[in-house]
């Protein structure tokens, strides 16, 4: 649907569902994203190797955080509905074997635009985490 | 708890709503007890967070999307939002001045029980109550918990800024306590300061920041007023004006009722209070046996008696002067803004019909109706949005020259202002033109949203939307149509108000205002030799034809109005009273019709005479000569010496009683002294510039005490009474262009995309030898049937609205032929405007190009 010359630099652009999107270079694209809301990074994460389904998601994230973060199924849905629209995942059409799916479940993929907004949101806050040690707020890398 | 969802927008819904609904029961199942309640409370709250949040991310989508759109359009959007500012600043204004004259409550906290008594006499039925009338009637009724009175005063006042003559109110009785409105600062005189006629004055707010610098240690400052040394009690707040703006101070007068005797004296004005409970209609059956008991005891004077609310007095003034025309100028509004709200559903419907691909490109791509239905939606509100703003914008400027149409008669101190409610008035206005204009077009385009919009060829718009754009411009040019009737049976109004012969010529004279403070002028005899020397001296100035002084001019007063004595009795005996001194009808060019003028030998030695006017000669002597008839006239019998030419007293638009004209020496010292001759007109060849330097030397050598207002020209004092007129004429005139504009734009956008739609008929036409003479033909014709479809029914609404705007009419036919005929030659000539364009591109249409794109 794009009309991008080089996928990696471009993000997609033309007509969508949700009309005209103008073309934008990847670097543009992300520095507009951040800072990233907690719950679209951690999604990210949770689909940062393995494409999921929604309730799979959910599980992953609180696992990762011990159980401090629990997406509710809205909130979670709310932002894949706006990931989608972003670019950042995609919706992927290819199913697991059929004894391990459930027919209604819909699986969600990273794209090469959300793989580089999550590393330009863990590089942001790496870089306040440096701040904060530099001014002695966090003790000093052991 | 399914239904919560439906607080998703539909796409959304249907994309997740299995999802979130499965994940849901996955946690029921796993509740139980509290943690079911629990899991209640917290789906329900997650689920109105989510769902606002994603209505939240559409908005702002589709307001990116929108905005990108009109900026992309940029012609369209400058179009449409003007158009939609023009009808809601047209509509915002009009209605803030109804709304300050019809419905908001006069700015007194007791308001809605202030009444005003009235005498009634067998021609009018309301006139002024004398001081002992006032008195019986406070004694007597027991309807109301308070009664004041109070007369107008002109007086000159020093101890501010300059000398100057001011207007203010006389006041008897408890009349500044039936307000309810407390002072800014210091107090209101007390009762024994009223009764005893105190020498304490109370300041207007805009004479105290004018004359006294806002002074908050003003209460106790000495002043002198009519030469006497009053003290400042203290000053009103800005919103009290009472009985209306020119009102600069009130003060106690010695209250001369409770001796007064003299029944036949009127010029009291009486306001009371209803005690609380009892209604106007109750009221009025008291002050009906109380005036009944009176006529039995004063048959002669007493003859009964008006009560009415304090709003419907100030209704019926605003009845005379501004109510139908404000009426007439809503109307106007409503017009523009049905013709703003034609036009902007018309060139919604356009851009629709221009954007069937784009529309039908996402449909395919998976955008569901009612997502598409919302992004034209929110288009059009944003473009309502905008539209609205730049009208509030509008109206506040145009505040300025509308204002000048709310009456001064009303007691209102700030003269207008849009306030909140009518912004709320806007603002819904500019919801339901957005959303009214805009669903149509948004339903109508996602109606069709199937794959036809894709193919190249694909024409706009079917019969039934044509049709529907047609009937639109039709009502557009109907309602410009009754516009410029409107405007053109006004202007012809005026025309004829104008041409009106007031009785006197108004050219190449002055008029000056300087009224003799009584308590040195109280003899005739010093008021005469003030008006010797000043007039003396004037008159041998070079270049100086006429000088004169009157009681008041013509159309600047139309009170004075006295019972003529005269045997027999001949029905109506009204007639208007005037003291002049020689030189007057000489400067004012009032014809001499029979007999002589008054003159300086006319003095209390001498036989009282009078002059009357044609109108009162023939009232009473028909066919006679009234040279050396008598009749009995402001306490004395005179004879009548000479017969001079009808004068409007009271202005162009209205009769006048008869008039008579004394010699100013023949009155009583202190008699009739509000009669005295207040008025100066000079006719000269001198320019203003000249002149008024000249007068106000003369006037001070005089008495250099002597204060001079009024300073205008007799042409600026007989505009001053269809100034309103002339007000109303420009701007429903500025409605009906505006109007006319609007239309000639719709039909215009009409023909053209009628052109452009047709472009393969026009080719096909062409290729099989139509000249371009036809193709024109036939838009002009398109064009003309149109205009035809919205005249005929405009024309016949014209008649209708003239005739509903009669009494503004000044005797001119609601079916007026050159209005009517100006009205409709204005339509031909935006039909022409409007169609020439699209016609000459119809004729431009290259066969060949076009069929090849086919």
């Amino acid at each position: 649907m794009g009309t991008a010359s080089n996928p990696s630099n471009y993000t997609h652009c033309g007509y969508s569902h949700i009309g005209y999107v103008p073309c934008m270079a990847t670097s543009a694209a992300v520095a507009a994203l951040l800072p990233l809301p907690a719950a679209t990074f951690h999604i990210l994460l949770a689909v940062a190797h393995d494409e999921r389904h929604g309730y799979a998601i959910i599980q992953d994230v609180a696992e990762r955080t011990d159980g401090a973060l629990r997406l509710s199924a809205a909130t979670l849905y709310r932002s894949i509905q706006r990931m989608l629209e972003q670019g950042l995942l995609k919706e992927t059409h290819e199913r697991p074997a059929a004894n391990l799916d459930d027919e209604r479940r819909r699986y969600y993929r990273i794209t090469p635009l959300g793989r580089a907004a999550a590393r330009a949101e863990a590089h942001r806050l790496q870089e306040l985490v440096r701040l904060a040690r530099a001014q002695g707020i966090l003790p000093a890398k052991a | 708890m399914r239904w919560l969802l439906h607080l998703y927008p539909t796409g959304f819904r249907r994309e997740y709503g299995g999802a979130i609904a499965a994940e849901y029961r996955r946690r029921r199942a796993q509740a139980d007890g509290i943690g079911l309640i629990s899991l209640w409370i917290d789906t329900i709250l997650d689920t109105v967070g989510n769902a606002l949040l994603v209505h939240w991310d559409l908005l702002r989508q589709d307001l990116r999307q929108g905005i990108r759109h009109l900026l992309r359009t940029p012609l369209f959007a400058i179009t449409a939002i003007g158009v939609i500012a023009i009808g809601i600043g047209a509509n915002t204004a009009a209605f803030s001045l109804a709304d300050i004259v019809f419905l908001r409550p006069l700015p007194f906290p007791t308001a809605g029980r202030l009444v005003t008594i009235w005498e009634r006499e067998p021609s009018y039925s309301m006139t002024q109550p004398s001081p002992a009338n006032y008195r019986d009637w406070r004694d007597m009724s027991h309807a109301f918990d308070a009664m004041g009175a109070y007369h107008t005063l002109s007086a000159s006042l020093l101890g501010g800024g300059s000398p100057q003559q001011i207007a203010g109110i006389a006041v008897h009785g408890p009349l500044l306590d039936l307000f309810g409105v407390a002072p800014l600062i210091g107090h209101l005189p007390s009762a024994s300061e009223v009764a005893q006629g105190a020498p304490v004055i109370v300041l207007s707010y805009s004479l105290w920041q004018d004359d006294f610098g806002s002074d908050r240690n003003v209460v106790g400052r000495a002043v002198t007023l009519e030469g006497a040394p009053y003290t400042v009690a203290g000053v009103m707040p800005r919103a009290f004006a009472f009985p209306d703006r020119s009102v600069r101070f009130w003060a106690p007068m010695q209250a001369a009722e409770a001796h007064d005797t003299e029944r036949a004296n009127s010029w009291f004005y009486v306001v009371a209070r209803l005690k609380p409970g009892v209604t106007v209609p109750q009221a009025r059956q008291e002050m009906n046996r109380v005036s009944t008991q009176l006529e039995h005891l004063y048959p002669q004077t007493d003859s009964g008696v008006t009560v009415m609310s304090l709003r419907d007095t100030y209704g019926v003034a605003t009845e005379q002067r501004g109510g139908p025309l404000l009426l007439a100028l809503c109307g106007a509004a409503l017009c523009v803004l049905l013709i703003s709200c034609a036009n902007l559903a018309s060139l919604l419907l356009v851009r629709a019909m221009m954007r069937r691909r784009e529309l039908a490109v996402r449909a395919a791509l998976g955008a569901g109706r009612d997502r598409l239905v919302r992004q034209l939606l929110t288009e059009s509100l944003l473009l309502a949005l905008a539209g609205g703003v730049a009208g509030v914008g509008l109206a506040f400027a145009a505040m300025p020259l509308l204002g000048q149409l709310v009456p001064s008669t009303l007691p209102l101190a700030q003269s207008s202002s849009i306030d909140v409610r009518v912004l709320a008035v806007a603002a819904l206005l500019t919801v339901l033109t957005g959303v009214g204009f805009g669903v149509l077009p948004a339903i109508r385009a996602g109606g069709g949203s199937s794959f036809d919009g894709l193919r190249d060829g694909a024409r706009g718009g079917g019969g039934r939307r044509a049709r529907l754009r047609s009937i639109l411009v039709m009502a557009e040019v109907a309602a410009s149509v009754v516009l410029l009737v409107a405007a053109g049976l006004l202007l012809h109004a005026l025309s004829r108000v104008r041409a009106v012969d007031p009785g006197f010529r108004q050219d190449q004279v002055m008029t000056f205002h300087t009224e003799l403070p009584l308590y040195r002028y109280w003899r005739v005899s010093e008021r005469a030799a003030f008006y010797r020397q000043v007039l003396d001296r004037i008159r041998a100035t070079p270049g100086v034809q006429a000088a004169g002084y009157i009681s008041s001019l013509p159309m600047k007063w139309g009170g004075g109005i006295w019972t003529v004595g005269i045997v027999p009795d001949t029905g109506f005996r009204h007639a208007s009273l005037r003291f002049v001194t020689p030189g007057y009808f000489g400067a004012m060019r009032i014809q001499l019709q029979n007999g002589r003028t008054v003159a300086d030998g006319d003095t209390r030695a001498a036989p009282f005479v009078a002059v009357v006017s044609a109108s009162f000669a023939e009232r009473f002597w028909p066919g006679r000569s009234p040279i050396g008839q008598h009749f009995n006239f402001a306490f004395a019998d005179r004879t009548v010496v000479g017969v001079v030419h009808d004068v409007r007293v009271r202005g162009p638009e209205r009769e006048s009683e008869p008039q008579v004209y004394l010699p100013f020496q023949q009155v009583g010292d202190s008699s009739l002294i509000s009669y005295a001759p207040a008025d100066l007109a000079v006719r000269s060849t001198l320019p203003p510039t000249a002149l008024v330097p000249l007068v106000r030397r003369i006037v001070r050598d005089a008495d250099p005490l002597q204060a001079i207002s009024d300073v205008a020209s007799l042409q600026d004092v007989v505009d001053q009474q269809t100034v309103s007129r002339a007000v109303q004429v420009r701007v429903l005139a500025a409605f009906a262009l505006v109007a006319v504009l609007l239309a000639g734009i719709g039909l215009y956008g009409l023909l053209a995309f009628a052109v452009s739609q047709r472009r393969q008929e026009m080719a096909i036409r062409m290729a099989l030898g139509a000249r371009s003479g036809q193709i024109v033909r036939m838009i002009l014709g398109y064009g003309g049937a149109l205009a035809l479809g919205g005249v005929i029914p405009g024309a016949l609404i014209g008649y209708a609205a003239g005739r509903g705007m009669n009494s503004l009419l000044a005797g001119v036919d609601a079916f007026d032929i050159p209005s009517f005929a100006a009205a409709m030659l204005l339509c031909a000539v935006m039909v022409l405007v409007g169609s020439l364009v699209p016609a000459w591109r119809a004729t431009r249409v290259a066969p060949g190009s076009v069929m090849r794109a086919e």
